[in-house]
């Protein structure tokens, strides 16, 4: 009897323990293992059979390897490797819920705040961020909102417990060139109200890159010993060429507006959103001016465009030789971007470029290039292992690894899947 | 005098009955994905008058009846959106917790391009709903995308019954209990809301009864909030109910017990998977989103999975797109459900096909390819639940409304001749909440 209560009760520790461990997401493993007879996805350098070392976080050799039988070995016979997915634009870390504004970081007070860092206010243990990466998708740009001159976006990796082990190793200032578009379905206002307020707001965003132009040059006279002013401050790289600049445009008109700008200036730019570019592509070639664009999964801009052209926007920029990457500009469901990227595929774009647009393209626009972007000797070990085409909704994110950590294959998502598939009690009918 | 208003009534409706044409025309040799009836590779499908008159193989059409060769190509249902608000003007009356007198069918726009651009992703149909800015919200209207048309009538699908929009959670309480300060301002007050009007109209139905037979002599006063809301309560409307939380969910399966309503859908219904078995046995639907979440509290708590936790659990179970910008490719949408839970390729694609029939009470017409059923069909290139699957073709009532290789690109329908150039719409972004469209964004330009 005592004994058959002594069961019950580690039982129902049991229940209670898996219960409480069932809202956490596992720990990694930090792996040395040689990913054994794959199909990889190199993306640089096409398809290659065979195995992928990883050690000490890096990719140490590809396809036939000659590593020490002591080493873990994992099976992927049948499988796919590809190099993880990056997204382009996000606010992962930044938000938490829409609608709850005490959650939200992405968007300081005031027109000019470009001294926000985004990395900063990166939350590592955001729920969203699992949710995210099981899908493949190990690196963001986190991007600050808001005013004219927005802050500083961030590259991240998709796993660590401090922003600093997320980071990646990009910063761009992020910019919203005025626009002369309406804001959105409910914008009231007249054509010629519209024009004399993007007029008034070029006039501010100019007036401020002069004085951080200004700035500079007196920074440089007087060897640093200037009033301490932290928007100017933060600008000194970008105004030197030295730090990239994200320059939000969208219509036509805003495009081309903003190449012009550019081109007067010592920038080094990257031209985001970039809705209408199809209309302006060669213009956009011309200037050598490469470009992050999307969600591709949008309604076009204008009531008076084709249906699909918002799917077709990233193929035609890519065909007329813009240097282009896709982003969701999403939050919680950044996992999407598989999908953005699939529909770019599907009309006009192709697979490999679409896979490119979220792998290296995205790495060499961001600088990071030798670190990230394709499955290379010596690169990060940011990958992951699927069973077929990863585009495809049929297929199963099996395996991601990010900084050659094991992440554990849970989000909340999953976790609730495997709590309520079958929920324990099921039915019971009041008295 | 009353028989000319009549007799202007029926030429009104004889001129409707006209304009809406019905097509004849023969789809041959395509994989024709039934939905209840399998899958039948290289079959016809013959629709004559706008109705499907024949499924098989070598059909033979009348001379002068188009032709369209879908070999290799995929057959379909027309998809259903269980829930949008394309096609129409205003969405939201938020000026009472109760509003069961107004009608989106006041309100249908057929100007309106997101309805060339649902079927250029093949849907057929549409459930354009109220918002959900109040508890009883007002009447929706099933609508047929018959685009190109400047008459609002004959977007209406006639035969469908009258569906109703209810509303639980955060967005009654935001805009009356916050906004307002009155109830609901919490989900104890949303119950009473309901318990309150189904009482109200009980007793207004009952006084009307007792002044018809005779049992008083004054009538009562008519109130067409209280004649909608009886006959919620005698089953002539569906209740489409916008929801997000488990309590919330069986609080309402609680009411509706209690005054003996069972026509019950749940709409975007978040947590729906936490109460499944309680949906299923209730009989009441679901329909979901893919996989939107996180975008306010009472959807911080969910999971993608949803759809595969409700069918596997027995529930009638369709995805919806809330959007003009989702509602294109719902097709991709129900895909979705085999990634998070594995579902079938059937399974998956009754959720945007006879499962939102159902739910809306039209599935003896639609839903599904069956001879006598409408001729709402669409042709994709490859199978609908690929991601490279575009559509070719999308017929209403046999008549080809989407045609990829006629796709002229601006397809709107009026065109303002003061409109100097195309107005660019600077973000769609966090498009979210258009269940609140006509409350918010005059104050807060937007969100």
């Amino acid at each position: 009897m005592k004994t058959l209560r002594i069961y019950i009760v580690i039982a129902f520790i049991t229940f209670c323990g898996f219960n409480a461990h069932s809202q956490l997401i596992g720990k990694g493993s930090n792996e040395t293992i040689v990913l054994e007879n794959a199909e990889i996805h190199t993306v640089t350098n096409g398809i290659v059979q065979g195995s992928v070392w990883l050690e000490k976080g890096k990719i140490k050799a590809i396809g036939e390897v000659n590593a020490p039988a002591d080493i873990k070995r994992m099976n992927c016979q049948g499988k796919r490797i590809y190099p993880g997915f990056i997204d382009s634009g996000t606010s992962l870390g930044l938000k938490e819920i829409g609608s709850i504004s005490l959650t939200q970081d992405a968007r300081e007070i005031g027109e000019f705040h470009p001294q926000m860092d985004a990395l900063t206010a990166v939350n590592p243990n955001s729920i969203l961020i699992p949710v995210t990466r099981v899908n493949g998708i190990t690196t963001v740009l986190t991007v600050p909102e808001g005013g004219y001159y927005s802050g500083l976006a961030n590259l991240i990796n998709l796993w660590g417990y401090t922003p600093n082990q997320m980071d990646a190793n990009f910063k761009g200032l992020v910019m919203n060139y005025p626009s002369t578009g309406k804001r959105g379905w409910w914008d009231r206002r007249s054509p010629e109200e519209i024009k004399k307020e993007s007029e008034k707001a070029l006039k501010k965003f100019d007036t401020y890159w002069e004085k951080a132009e200004a700035y500079q040059e007196l920074y440089e006279q007087a060897s640093g010993e200037v009033v301490y002013n932290p928007e100017l401050e933060a600008m000194r790289m970008a105004v030197e060429g030295k730090m990239k600049v994200l320059l939000e445009c969208n219509s036509k008109e805003d495009i081309l507006a903003a190449i012009k700008w550019v081109g007067d200036k010592n920038i080094n730019a990257i031209l985001t959103g970039v809705k209408e570019g199809y209309m302006v592509a060669d213009s956009i070639s011309k200037a050598g001016i490469p470009v992050v664009t999307g969600p591709i999964l949008a309604v076009p801009s204008r009531s008076s465009e084709s249906y699909d052209i918002a799917y077709k926007n990233t193929g035609i920029m890519q065909k007329a030789g813009v240097e282009v990457a896709i982003r969701t500009d999403e939050n919680e469901n950044v996992r999407n971007l598989l999908y953005n990227a699939g529909f770019a595929a599907a009309y006009g774009m192709g697979i490999e470029e679409a896979v490119k647009a979220i792998t290296i393209v995205p790495a060499r626009i961001f600088g990071v290039d030798k670190m990230y972007g394709s499955i290379e000797t010596g690169k990060v070990a940011n990958l992951f292992i699927c069973d077929g085409d990863p585009f495809e909704t049929k297929t199963t994110i099996e395996q991601v690894f990010i900084n050659g950590w094991k992440i554990p294959m849970e989000s909340r998502h999953t976790l609730l899947y495997d709590e309520f598939l079958e929920r324990n009690p099921g039915l019971q009918n009041k008295k | 005098m009353k028989k000319i208003l009549l007799s202007h009534i029926f030429l009104l409706f004889a001129i409707a009955l006209i304009a809406q044409d019905r097509g004849n025309v023969l789809i041959k040799g395509g994989t024709v994905l039934t939905i209840t009836k399998g899958v039948r590779e290289n079959t016809d499908v013959l629709i004559e008058d706008g109705k499907i008159s024949k499924i098989g193989q070598d059909l033979k059409a009348k001379s002068g009846i188009q032709t369209i060769d879908a070999k290799g190509k995929f057959v379909m249902p027309g998809i259903i959106d269980a829930h949008s608000h394309i096609g129409i003007d205003a969405v939201n009356e938020a000026t009472s917790p109760v509003t069961a007198e107004v009608w989106v069918g006041d309100a249908i726009d057929p100007y309106d391009v997101s309805l060339y651009r649902a079927l250029a992703g093949g849907v057929t149909i549409s459930h354009a709903m109220h918002g959900s800015a109040n508890a009883i919200g007002g009447q929706c209207e099933t609508i047929k995308h018959r685009y190109g048309t400047e008459d609002p009538e004959i977007l209406r699908m006639k035969d469908a019954p009258r569906t109703i929009k209810f509303a639980l959670g955060e967005n009654p309480i935001r805009v009356h209990g916050e906004g307002n300060r009155i109830t609901p301002n919490t989900r104890m007050g949303v119950e009473q809301v309901f318990r309150n009007a189904f009482s109200e109209a009980r007793a207004y139905r009952q006084s009307w009864n007792d002044y018809n037979a005779g049992k008083i002599a004054v009538a009562p006063t008519y109130s067409l909030r209280m004649e909608t809301v009886a006959d919620i309560l005698d089953g002539k409307i569906i209740i489409h109910c916008h929801s997000y939380r488990a309590d919330e969910i069986l609080m309402l399966m609680d009411v509706c017990k209690d005054f003996g309503v069972s026509k019950l859908v749940f709409q975007h219904v978040n947590e729906g998977f936490k109460v499944a078995p309680e949906l299923a046995d209730f009989g009441a639907g679901a329909s979901v989103f893919s996989d939107w979440w996180a975008y306010k509290f009472e959807v911080y708590y969910s999971t993608a999975y949803n759809a595969a936790i409700l069918t596997k659990n027995g529930v009638l179970t369709s995805i919806n797109s809330d959007s003009g910008e989702l509602i294109r490719h719902l097709y991709h949408e129900a895909a979705k459900s085999q990634k998070y839970g594995d579902l079938t390729d059937n399974e998956a694609l009754k959720l945007i096909t006879i499962n939102p029939a159902k739910q809306l009470g039209i599935d003896d017409k639609v839903g599904s390819i069956e001879e006598g059923k409408d001729g709402d069909i669409v042709i994709f290139d490859k199978h609908p639940l690929s991601i490279y699957a575009i559509a070719q073709k999308t017929l209403v009532d046999g008549i080809v409304e989407f045609d990829i290789e006629n796709d002229a690109e601006d397809m709107r329908v009026y065109i303002n001749p003061e409109a100097e150039i195309p107005a660019y719409i600077q973000e769609e972004k966090h498009d979210h909440d258009r269940c609140m469209q006509g409350v918010y964004e005059s104050v807060f330009e937007g969100h």
